[in-house]
Parts: C-alpha cells; structure tokens; sequence
C-alpha cells in the first residue's frame, strides 16, 4: 500500500525513518560446489552490488559481515576491491544479522565514522561447514553449555527449535500439512527464479510424505545448504539519489531482539511464542506501519515453521492461527502478502537470512530478477502471470518487511518502502 | 578437567567452569541438585554463575527431586553425531520439573533436557519411545560416564498414572 511520499523528521537518533536506503545489492551463484574460497565469494559478491549500486570503490568505505567462524572478515576483501575503510567489524551470528547490521549501519554512518556501507555474509555452506553440524562440528569436544545439549543429540538446529514446533502443535492443534504449504509456496516461488537451486514445485503431500528428520521436521520442511555470498550496500537516501536505482528506503529496524534468557529461552514463558513477540513492539512503531501497511513479507525460513511462527508472533494473523495462515493463499505469490518470493532458504539457497532482504530489495525496485522480458529501458516488463517459470515480480509493491531468525528466542526485522 | 567418551563423543569440563563441574560431581553421585539464589530463593537450570530472576551471585546446591511431567520433545530419526544412529529414532526430552513449576510466573518453570533412556541409563528402545509424548510422567535416571561425570536422563515414571500423551501424528 503506498505510503505518503515526505520525508519524515530525521533529527533524533529514534527517528530515522527513511533517510537511509539500500542502494546495492549483489550474490554469487547458488551451488554445492563453489569451488573457491569465502574470500573469493565475497569478493565478487560485494563487486556484484557495486556494479548494481553504481559505486566505485573509493565510494565505499564501511563493511561490515557476519560468520560462524565459516568465513573470510572484511579487511581483506576490501582490501582485494581497492577499498579503503574508515570503519569495518565482523560479527558472530547468523539468521538474524542481516537487519541488525543495517542498523548498525545506520548508526556509524549517523555518527559520522563513515559514508557508505557494504554488508556481507560469504559461506560454503555445503562444501565446507555446515550448519547442520556434520563433519568438523561434529567431531568438536562438547564442554560448557553444550553439555546440556549437544550431549543428548540434541545439536543442530532442527532438532534444537523442534520443541518450539511441537508445543505449538500442542497448543493450537497446527498441523504438519498446514505448515507444509510454507514450502509450497516458496518453491512455486522458486520456479520463477532463475537463481533458484530448487525450482521444482511441490505439494503439501510431497513435503509430510518426506522422510523425517526428527518431528516435526520432515526432509523438505528442512532448508537446502549452500555455497554462495550475498552483499548489499546502506548509505543515506540523499546520496542514494545519485545512484543508479529506483530508491528504496529503510523505514525501521530492530535488531536480536530476545526473549528473556535467551541462551535458555525454553525455560521461560510459553515455548511456543518466539522473539518476533518482542520484536514487534519495536519494528511497527518504529517503522510507522503495522502489518495490514505490508505488501509482501521475507521470512527466514530454515524450516517451514520458522516463517510461520514469525508470521505469527509479528502479528500477521492471531496467536495460534499461523497454520491457517501460512496455508490460505495468503503468503503466495498473487495472495494477499507473498512471502519468500525468492523461494527463500527452502528453496533458492541458504545464506543466513541476507537473501530475503535482497529479494525484497528487488521486488520494490520493481525489477524482481526473473524470466520476463527485458524493455528498452533496460528494465523488466513484468507480466504477473505467475504460472510455472514465469513472472515474480509483486504488482504494486511498496512496502515490504524481513523476519531475520537466529533461534526461537532471538529475532531482527526490518521495513523498507520503494521511493 | 574431566575427560570422557560418550556415544563417540568427546565431553569436557574444564577446570575453570566451576558451575559445570558441580552439577556434574552431583550427577556422578546419583544426586540432582541445582543451584538456589541466596537472594530470591529461586531454583535454576542449567547451572550459571548468576541468578537469572535477581542477578545475586551466591546460591547455595541443593537436592531436587528428579520428577516431572514432558513439556515438549522431539523425536529423532536422523541422528547428526554417528553413535546416535543406531538408537533411531530417539527421544529428547524437555520436562517441566514438578519443584518450582508456574513459578515465579504461572508460565514458567525449571525445565530439564534429557533423552528417554532406560533405568539403567542407555537410550530407550523403539516401543518405549512410541508411548511418550507431551504429558507423560517421567522420573530422572543417571547416564554414568566418567568419574565426576553422569548424565541426567529420564525415564518413565511406571508408578504414575498418565492420560494419554500428546503424540506428533504424521
């Protein structure tokens, strides 16, 4: 839905809406088998948003990333690009960096440590470490917290936030074929994108007739493993204007935000209820919008129900009603408010939540990358028919929101708007 | 620092994690004890080296009757670290203690990982598996591994009488 076009007042550290926007965005290729290194895939990651952005890079000089002690740190990609940094910082984390770090952005550039931003997340995901914690991980001596876990097979990340999944089902009698239509709608998604490492679409039998991996988890309620890096670039609206694309604005941040114990969230309060519960009452006020405002959604979706806990607790639909929801059309493509129309982690790749912000990034340029046909202009001409290997360009979009997840208990979300 | 194999799993506990190993000492004697704040009186798990609910530092171990009702679980049927595999599918189990539960908030309460294993502390067998679910009585059980070093585990409580658990159906 459009929002009013005047800028708002920008003069106090907690109204920064819209005067900062995303102005690049870049990836590489999502495979099982880069065949090079997290350094080599950031490097050409972040050349790829600069290209988009239009920055040189004496133009860029702030980078920050994040890892899992999986990749390569800022300082020698940019020193690879020719960019020399007045401010970098590498970060620990994962699903719920990505909006977190444009905050941060925000605040540096606001504080005057730099100009221009760029933020990455580089992993060979499958060909090196991965997150599900086979290989090196597994092998690791299990001491500290770990002993209260890791120590009863209970160790990735499936098998850790299922008793968030069950609980729910529990408590409000979703069910398996509900949350399924998570992936249904991702991989429809998924066959409109040509980046896309499954493009098959699916059914809500072929994802609880999949083996199981440990319940509620079937195989494809799972998210693939990739190698790829992903880039985008922050830097204000003013400058932005000078750039090559269509702007898109920043409207408000939160950034892993928690429930309370967060280390052991599951001790406290209903398990079931996750920190986009608290999130939220930060995001819509600081953005201005509330969901009804939101035309289309990103979602990290590492499982299924992780975008439909987070639909959930962000106050798309009421407490408990997420498995309806997730199944009524709503979040697909020509539905009401499509989410992941990349196919998100369960289907275009995985790559810790940035993926999804970028796409949205796309979709409120209103140049969603897909197979229509390109104008004089240079542009797509979109053609919203969104049959099989067509269209996913969202008509009208104009303003969008991201669920970042780390775990249950710790979430960052952002809005941004077109123009 | 203590040093075991568990399952093809190395475990430690280093010496400077003082909270660790004695929350372990006690396991290894068959005796559950958490830490009580000396401050607001209330129980916590895992062990820290601060109350959660006040931030007070000293707390005192004390016995905690092992026994509780499953709040949620899950059931594994592809097992990450190799050992496991060959008790597929498996249980983990987070069960709500009876001590302290609904409290200090009515949804609260001291809820305590484990695996559903028999008495005698190794993995249980498929049919045990298929009769837990969210509600089942279990009692605590110990996992011995090293000296100093057992696993607090549950098992269920034959001696109580449980409805029908809740159970993930396909």
């Amino acid at each position: 839905m459009p929002l009013p076009r005047e800028d708002v007042d920008a003069t106090t550290a907690k109204f920064l809406r819209d005067k900062y926007a995303v102005v690049g965005v870049g990836e590489t290729a999502y495979t099982r088998g880069s065949n090079m290194t997290t350094r080599a895939l950031a490097t050409i990651a972040v050349r790829n948003a600069m290209l988009d952005a239009g920055l040189k890079p004496s133009e860029i000089d702030g980078m920050l990333s994040y890892q899992s002690n999986d990749s390569v740190f800022s300082p020698l990609v940019a020193g690879d690009l020719g960019i020399r940094l007045n401010f970098y910082m590498d970060v620990f984390g994962g699903g719920s960096s990505t909006e977190a770090l444009v905050g941060i952005a925000i605040g540096v550039i606001e504080a005057g440590m730099c100009k221009t931003v760029v933020i990455f997340r580089s992993m060979n995901g499958f060909s090196q470490v991965r997150i599900g914690g086979t290989g090196a991980r597994a092998a690791a001596p299990v001491s500290g917290d770990a002993l209260h876990s890791r120590a009863y097979g209970w160790q990735s990340a499936g098998q850790s936030f299922a008793p968030t999944f069950m609980r729910h089902m529990y408590e409000f009698g979703t069910t398996a074929e509900q949350v399924a239509h998570v992936r249904v709608a991702h991989s429809h998604h998924a066959s409109n994108n040509p980046k896309a490492y499954y493009k098959k679409r699916l059914t809500a039998e072929d994802v609880v007739n999949s083996r199981m991996i440990c319940q509620p988890l079937h195989l494809l309620d799972c998210c693939v493993e990739t190698d790829n890096a992903n880039a985008l670039i922050v830097t204000t609206a003013a400058r932005a204007k000078d750039l090559k694309q269509p702007l898109v604005r920043i409207r408000g941040v939160v950034g892993r935000c928690s429930k309370p114990r967060v280390d052991m969230h599951y001790q406290v309060g209903p398990i079931s209820t996750v920190a986009g519960h608290y999130a939220k009452d930060i995001l819509w006020p600081n953005s201005g919008v509330s969901p009804e405002d939101i035309d289309l959604t990103g979602s990290y979706d590492a499982f299924t129900f992780t975008t439909m806990l987070q639909l959930e607790d962000y106050g798309f639909c009421k407490k408990g009603e997420g498995g309806h929801y997730v199944s009524d059309g709503t979040i697909m493509l020509g539905g009401k408010k499509p989410n992941n129309t990349s196919g998100g982690h369960l289907c275009e790749g995985y790559t810790h939540g940035i993926a999804m912000v970028i796409e949205n990034v796309r979709q409120l340029r209103h140049d969603a990358d897909d197979s229509c046909p390109t104008g004089s202009d240079g542009r797509r001409q979109h053609t919203y028919d969104y049959r099989e290997g067509g269209c996913r360009q969202v008509k009208n979009a104009e303003v969008s929101a991201n669920f970042g997840w780390a775990m249950p208990g710790t979430g960052s979300a952002m809005v941004m708007r077109r123009g | 620092m203590i040093s075991a194999q568990y399952l093809g799993m190395p475990l430690e506990i280093n010496d400077l994690d003082h909270e660790n190993l004695n929350y372990f000492a006690y396991c290894a004697k068959h005796d559950f004890r958490l830490q009580r704040c000396a401050s607001c009186k209330l129980l916590r798990y895992p062990p820290t080296t601060a109350c959660p609910w006040c931030s007070e530092l000293s707390s005192e171990w004390v016995s905690v009757e092992g026994r509780g009702t499953v709040h949620s679980y899950t059931e594994v049927h592809h097992a990450i670290q190799p050992a496991f595999k060959q008790y597929t599918p498996y249980l983990v189990l987070l069960v709500e203690l009876d001590t302290q539960s609904g409290m200090p908030t009515r949804e609260e309460g001291l809820r305590v990982i484990g695996n559903l294993v028999r008495p005698d502390g190794v993995l249980a067998p498929k049919a045990e598996v298929e009769r837990v679910g969210i509600g089942t009585r279990v009692r605590m059980v110990f996992t011995d591994v090293a000296p100093g070093l057992a696993l607090p585990q549950w098992t269920i409580d034959e001696t109580a009488a449980s409805g029908m658990p809740w159970r993930y159906r396909g």
